[in-house]
């Protein structure tokens, strides 16, 4: 029932917007690394779009900070499991994060201008806060090793500073 | 004899102080900051990522890389409301007297 209870709790989060996830077992160290350094890319090739697109200071400011902030946390994601042998695996979680990942990102292609920075904007809001729910909620309670739950702890917080940046960014943009 | 003693009664003037403030783990150690104008605040960023120490009022912005020391000298009084530009949800209070 316990494994049921975590899995349920990720699936009804993710799925709260409107992220499909399949139920299985609650997530291992090595499916949690694989969660969190996928969710990190996902951060990075928007914030490469917006850096491509956009014209606003604000706007490119911010998407900067991600590609600073996703990279360093990335790296040290890979230098402790690295570290610990840990060989992170792709599970249904990552490939949902990513599909949809891939569906938004489709859509913000095709804006541009002023449509394009709100659009981004609030995405990033929404998208931090649906992930910092995973993490609090499941990813951090379920990993086994310390360094690794460290790690994601640490991560929250920085992503909890990116969701309120996200937000007043979002806030300020018509 | 007379001199030195005189010497002794005037007030000796303020030894410009250092001050270190920790960030750790996306907090200021201190966060409430008692200083002096003269003195230098070190803000030693032992996180994986860049932070800054900047002023609500726009006075200053410092930026401390990952693993690094930026080092500022307070020119000015008053109350400050600090905040990482990166990670807003990182405050502190820095209180700058007289010299």
């Amino acid at each position: 029932m316990l494994l049921v209870r975590w899995t349920g709790m990720l699936a009804a989060l993710l799925l709260a917007h409107g992220i499909a996830v399949a139920q299985s077992a609650k997530p291992t160290d090595p499916q949690i690394a694989h969660i969190a350094y996928t969710a990190g890319e996902i951060d990075l090739k928007a914030a490469k779009l917006a850096l491509e697109k956009s014209k606003n200071k604000e706007v490119r400011a911010f998407a900067q900070d991600m590609v600073r902030d996703h990279t360093a946390v990335n790296k040290q994601a890979l230098a402790l499991v690295k570290k610990l042998k840990v060989k992170p695996e792709d599970n249904d979680t990552s490939r949902s994060l990513a599909k949809d990942a891939d569906a938004k990102r489709a859509e913000l292609s095709k804006l541009s201008g002023a449509a394009f920075d709100k659009a981004y904007a609030d995405n990033e809001a929404a998208y931090h806060k649906t992930v910092n729910g995973a993490l609090q909620s499941t990813l951090i309670p379920s990993a086994s090793n310390a360094e690794l739950k460290d790690l994601l702890s640490t991560g929250l917080k920085i992503f909890q500073g990116h969701q309120q940046h996200a937000e007043q960014l979002a806030g300020s943009l018509k | 004899m007379a001199g030195a003693a005189l010497m002794a009664l005037c007030a000796a003037p303020a030894h410009a102080e250092t001050i270190r403030v920790e960030i750790s783990k996306l907090v200021f150690s201190p966060s409430q900051i008692a200083a002096h104008v003269g003195d230098t605040i070190e803000w030693v960023n032992t996180d994986i990522v860049a932070h800054t120490a900047t002023a609500k009022s726009k006075e200053f912005d410092v930026m401390i890389a990952p693993g690094k020391t930026a080092r500022q000298v307070l020119t000015k009084t008053g109350a400050f409301d600090l905040f990482c530009r990166f990670h807003p949800n990182m405050t502190a209070q820095l209180e700058v007297a007289p010299k």
